[in-house]
């Protein structure tokens, strides 16, 4: 048990993220641990598709341009990595960490590996069998992959071991971030009220600088500066859970009362039932209180006991996405743009084409809200025609016939765009947790 | 006045459910939330948007509404043929509805 509070950062909160932050928080955190946070849903039945091309690949592709600018530093003050950039294939991922510390010369440590979430095996009878959405079977031969939620028990036994680099994949974000504090703080993992708390901060962090100011600016009554610069957060977690989430002095940003409270909501349903695989956590009476000068203190948060099952997100495909766009503007735009649609609609019908479902907007009016939106008659409207098809031949026939508008259209169309997308949809299924097991294995890099 | 003139919101998604927190600048102007964006109201101003249940979870401690709106996304992320997909644009929707 240790009293001090343990210092935990956010490298990057989606696997897009910038670099540069990390290195930031690195270098002038103080850091014990930084956790980088980059496995949305769709990216890991990605990534199992460029594994079974090219059994070296399967992990996140920006793997090694993050490492190559963190650990080095990392290393030379003890900040631990944790990351779920192992994707799809956590040992492919440490072999690659191991090349890029042997080009920077940086030696004498540990990566533990973990490995488990994939269960694409255990579709069936024995394990998972229906989606949880639908209630549809789940056959084996039809889907991509499937990947279960694990928690903060494999990481805690890696850091327990000694550890300083731990590759995962598929692990509920917040788990990243409480397995370390409860390994720091010598928390029991059962100890639902603790895990509630490592999970809140886990919740507040993951998202890295959509809790620093990012994702928040609204000119005029939600003023940021510097966002260009934005820092990613940390957190100060005493024993007891209670957290103070701050960021790099000088960093563009803000960490703010009204900043924690968006991210505390943040794609969260029912705010006492926050359901992951350590815990069922309770944030419905956490306090949030701002210090002042980018200081924030979180507390009060709470748990029950984790559920029996865990989560399994199931990649299928799904069909093709076919997509046109084309711009008009000046005197009735909108006149044009809509006209343009039904032309596009009309020709799908003529030409035998049969979308599983079709939409026609105008970006300018109302693509984002429907009906929902304002009807107001602005100067520029872009044409937006998308369908789902079973075959990709079909889906392109969507652009070309936006494309055709140039000469077959209305006057003054411009700027014509077509894109075609295989549909990778992913579901969820629940598998029994005693039917899942995960392994953690050590690589020295000497 | 619209609700953008006294709070703030942010929209999440998990497959085809999206959820909107609303939370007020000044605690004083939680009570007229509360009074005026029930989820009756945000089923209409949302126009058929929504085509499940809308659930408010109050936390007035935070001086915050929290939405979850079920059959909002058109099938969720993956696989929705909308421009914003994510339905992260919708925040903005129930900050122009007028109080």
């Amino acid at each position: 048990m240790s009293a001090r509070p343990l210092r935990i950062g956010c490298g990057a909160g989606y696997s897009g993220d910038r670099i540069e932050p990390a290195v930031e928080l690195v270098e002038r955190g103080d850091l014990d641990v930084i956790v980088f946070e980059c496995l949305a849903e769709r990216t890991i039945a990605l990534a199992q598709q460029a594994k079974a091309r090219d059994p070296g690949r399967g992990f996140d592709p920006l793997l090694e341009e993050r490492m190559a600018a963190v650990l080095r530093d990392a290393r030379r003050r003890g900040v631990r990595i944790i990351t779920n950039m192992g994707a799809a294939n956590p040992p492919a991922a440490a072999d690659c960490v191991r090349q890029v510390a042997a080009r920077l010369g940086v030696s004498g440590f540990t990566i533990a590996v973990v490995t488990g979430d994939d269960v694409r095996q255990l579709a069936g009878s024995e394990g998972f069998s229906r989606l949880a959405e639908t209630g549809e079977p789940v056959n084996r031969d039809d889907i991509v992959s499937a990947n279960a939620y694990l928690g903060a028990e494999p990481i805690v036994e890696a850091l327990q071991r000694g550890a300083d680099v731990v590759i995962t994949g598929r692990v509920a974000d917040p788990s990243m971030f409480l397995a370390p504090i409860a390994a720091h703080h010598g928390w029991r993992l059962d100890d639902w009220t603790l895990a509630g708390r490592g999970t809140l901060v886990g919740h507040l962090l993951e998202c890295a600088g959509q809790i620093t100011g990012g994702y928040f600016a609204d000119p005029g009554v939600k003023d940021v500066t510097g966002l260009a610069r934005l820092g990613f957060p940390l957190a100060e977690v005493d024993a007891d859970g209670t957290a103070i989430v701050t960021k790099p002095a000088g960093s563009g940003g803000q960490v703010t009362a009204a900043t924690c409270t968006e991210q505390l909501l943040y794609e969260i349903h029912d705010p006492s039932s926050y359901v992951t695989p350590d815990v069922v956590a309770d944030f419905s009476r956490v306090r949030i209180t701002d210090l002042g000068a980018d200081r924030v203190r979180v507390e009060g948060a709470d748990g029950r006991r984790r559920p029996d099952t865990l989560k399994v997100s199931v990649g299928q495909f799904d069909g093709w996405i076919g997509e046109g766009q084309m711009s008009y503007a000046g005197p009735r735009a909108a006149a044009r743009g809509r006209l343009a649609g039904q032309i596009v609609a009309e020709r799908l019908r003529l030409t035998g084409s049969v979308p599983l479902e079709l939409r026609v907007d105008l970006i300018g009016m109302d693509a984002l809200h429907g009906a929902a939106s304002p009807m107001v008659e602005p100067y520029e409207v872009r044409l937006r025609v998308a369908a789902r098809t079973t075959s990709e031949a079909e889906a392109r026939k969507v652009g070309r016939e936006v494309e055709a508008l140039f000469t077959n259209g209305p006057a003054g169309g411009g700027g014509a765009f077509s894109a075609v997308r295989q549909v990778l949809a992913i579901r969820t299924a629940l598998v029994p947790r005693n039917r899942v097991s995960y392994r953690v294995d050590y690589v020295t890099v000497s | 006045m619209t609700l953008r003139e006294i709070a703030h919101a942010r929209a999440g998604d998990k497959g085809d459910i999206c959820n909107i927190s609303l939370i007020v600048f000044d605690p004083r102007d939680y009570p007229r939330i509360v009074e005026h964006v029930t989820p009756e109201r945000v089923r209409v101003h949302f126009s058929g948007l929504v085509q499940g249940d809308i659930t408010r979870f109050e936390l007035p401690h935070l001086g915050a509404l929290n939405f979850v709106m079920t059959g909002a996304l058109r099938g969720g992320v993956t696989r929705s043929l909308a421009l914003d997909a994510h339905g992260k644009s919708l925040s903005s929707l129930l900050l122009n509805l007028d109080i």
